[in-house]
């Protein structure tokens, strides 16, 4: 079976990670990262770089846990590319991270969570940065 | 005495409320433009010609001047943090700035450029001021053969001089000068290349060519290369400089201007050739010659302040003989024309108050830069983070409207997009876009000229070398053209390697930057592919 998680490296992506690196664990299933940009910005901190492709690679080695990284530099949308991911693996869980957004926000950006929320055809586990209470 | 009368005459126009707020805005959308590679200074005058028709000819000017200096400031925060030169201008920073700021360095190299570029601006429009008056004096006595012998002058030093490739570059004129040509022939009445399609009788509108060549055609290249990695945010603190920094920089501002401003000011103009040399000078008396290529202070401080000097004296030739030489000015001058204003030495006596007012603006322009980019160079690394469908969506849009609007007429929409695509291929196949739009602004002026010279010399070509000084020009011209080939045949026979002519005449701008780069031989470059 396998799980895949949204990570970009935020607080949010990082406590996605590391949920869903427990969740594995505990299934015993493969853990597969999606890190996408769509290269249509000259500076985009949440792609991933060689350095942190690499801390990534060495952090799940050391968990033990079956994994792989999918990383693309000029991809498609973030939200498709996850969907396709779980849909190609038949993926049992999806976990991402939220943010805040504002109405305003939302409406000129779209939001990648949303649409991963609602067009997954598996669970989708979504976590905040902090508990709010 | 006089000077400064006139001047204080333009700072008390060129200070009043609403000219201040061009001018602010104008130096805060210049440096956006700058900021944002393949958005240039000039692409920003050309979307604005069209809102300008109903203001104030000096207040647009003065915000004209502000994206003009404005362009030159932001270029240099995109090459020193992404390693993505904005424009040729400022390809030489990326070498030492980029270093600087991968090793941490990033707010010194921003500071030292910000800095360097207030010194430069201002002593170059100061500069500006003593010179061109001299310059009119003496313009103001030549005739029509040496005035159209200046004028294939600047061309072909733009053309031949400057590009990588002289037959690149002399297609791109020829296209431009055929595109001038289009319309009413301004002595019989004639009609050329107008195929018949009455829209073209009144020739092509100047706005719709430089919109469509800057606007559509980057926005047509940038779509067909839309995609790229993205880097990552290099930390940018507000710029500062240790003393250390100071006294490594001030001698290469100094020396920089001093390169900057001759080359500017000649009708050849181009920042290139004064930025390249004051790089490789600041190289061979730097204490620290072993820090080059790994991020040398006074690499970026040099270049930097002849960047900004020669776009202060190529104002010179733009202001006293109506000549532009670079592709901002060449715009400028567009708009003056549109504005029913002739360019030329007459401007000082019939314009005084535009002219100082502009001059003036000048020094307001450069001080402001200096204030908004010192402490705000962070946000402006921000523009980065834009992605780029939502701003070229954008210029598509400003550009389509500003081209409708010079005559409300859906021809001009057409020849908009069909020159846009001319600019496209122009990228596409390495034409440089340069020469283009000065042969279709200068081009006309160039055969006005011609007209007078054979209406004087009754229709006999000898009218063209009636002048001494344009007998001489001509032979400068020959020299130019002839100089790279002799050298070439020398060096071939004697097996010599570098000269100082040749760095000056240098065909390949890449050429001469392995030769500054002897240790690091091809590094700089491979350095900026991967990036």
């Amino acid at each position: 079976m396998t799980i895949v998680v949204g990570y970009i490296p935020s607080e949010e992506g990082e406590v996605a990670l590391s949920r869903a690196i427990e969740e594995a664990k505990q299934k015993n299933s493969r853990l597969i990262v999606v890190n996408s940009s769509k290269g249509d910005q000259l500076v985009d901190d949440r792609l991933i770089d060689a350095k942190q492709h690499h801390e990534l690679e060495a952090r799940l080695t050391h968990t033990g846990l079956d994994f792989w990284i999918q990383r693309q530099s000029q991809g498609i949308d973030a939200a498709d590319q996850i969907l396709h991911v779980a849909e190609a693996q038949r993926a049992e869980l999806i976990v991402i991270g939220l943010r805040k957004r504002t109405a305003m926000g939302k409406f000129i950006m779209g939001s990648v969570a949303q649409r991963v929320l609602l067009q997954a055809g598996c669970p989708v586990l979504s976590l905040k940065a902090k508990n709010d209470w | 005495m006089d000077t400064l009368n006139l001047l204080m005459g333009g700072f008390e126009s060129a200070l009043t409320p609403v000219n201040l707020l061009f001018a602010f805005a104008g130096v805060v959308l210049g440096t956006a433009v700058g900021v944002l590679p393949g958005i240039g200074p000039a692409m920003a005058v050309a979307l604005l010609l069209p809102l300008t028709f109903g203001m104030e000819t000096s207040s647009a000017l003065i915000m004209f001047a502000g994206i003009y200096y404005g362009g030159m400031y932001g270029g240099s925060t995109t090459s020193i943090l992404l390693n993505t030169p904005g424009e040729s201008a400022t390809v030489i920073t990326a070498i030492e700035g980029h270093k600087m700021a991968k090793a941490g360095r990033a707010s010194q190299a921003l500071a030292t450029a910000a800095i360097g570029s207030f010194v430069a601006g201002t002593i170059g429009t100061a500069l500006l001021v003593t010179v061109t008056p001299i310059v009119v004096k003496f313009a103001v006595s030549l005739g029509a053969p040496s005035y159209f012998a200046i004028m294939v002058l600047s061309l072909v030093t733009v053309t031949a001089v400057l590009g990588s490739s002289k037959i690149r570059g002399f297609a791109a004129l020829g296209l431009g000068l055929a595109i001038g040509l289009i319309g009413m022939d301004p002595v019989s009445g004639q009609k050329r290349l107008t195929f018949g399609f009455a829209p073209l009788i009144d020739g092509i509108d100047i706005v719709v060519v430089a919109v469509a060549i800057f606007a559509i055609g980057e926005a047509l290249w940038i779509a067909a290369h839309l995609r790229r990695t993205p880097a990552h945010t290099i930390p940018v603190g507000t710029p500062w400089m240790g003393k250390e920094d100071w006294k490594r920089s001030w001698k290469p501002w100094l020396r920089g201007t001093a390169f900057g401003f001759p080359f500017g000011a000649l009708p050849a103009g181009g920042a290139e050739v004064p930025t390249f040399l004051s790089y490789v000078t600041e190289k061979k008396l730097s204490k620290h010659p072993e820090e080059f290529g790994h991020g040398a202070i006074e690499g970026v401080a040099g270049p930097e302040a002849a960047n900004n000097a020669s776009a202060a004296g190529t104002l010179t030739p733009m202001l006293a003989l109506g000549l532009p030489t670079n592709a901002t000015a060449a715009v400028m001058l567009a708009f003056l024309t549109m504005k029913g204003i002739q360019p030329g030495p007459f401007l000082f006596e019939n314009e005084p108050d535009l002219v100082w007012a502009l001059i003036a603006s000048l020094f307001i322009g450069n001080t402001l830069l200096l204030l908004i980019n010192l402490p705000l160079a962070p946000l402006w690394a921000k523009l980065l983070k834009i992605p780029r469908p939502y701003l070229y969506a954008g210029i598509l849009f400003f550009a389509t409207l500003g081209a409708f609007s010079v005559n409300m007429q859906v021809a001009d929409l057409w020849i908009l997009l069909l020159i846009g695509l001319l600019g496209f291929a122009l990228r596409r196949f390495g034409l440089p876009v340069l020469p283009l739009i000065l042969g279709v602004i200068i081009g006309p002026m160039a055969e006005e000229q011609l007209r007078k010279t054979f209406q004087l010399s009754s229709g006999s070509a000898s009218g063209i070398w009636s002048e001494p000084l344009a007998v001489g020009i001509y032979v400068l011209i020959a020299v130019l053209l002839l100089l790279p080939v002799l050298i070439r045949f020398i060096r071939r026979s004697r097996g010599v390697n570098t000269t100082v002519a040749d760095q000056v005449l240098g065909e390949a701008p890449e050429q001469p930057k392995h030769k500054a780069g002897v240790a690091y031989e091809g590094r700089s470059d491979e350095e900026r592919n991967d990036s």
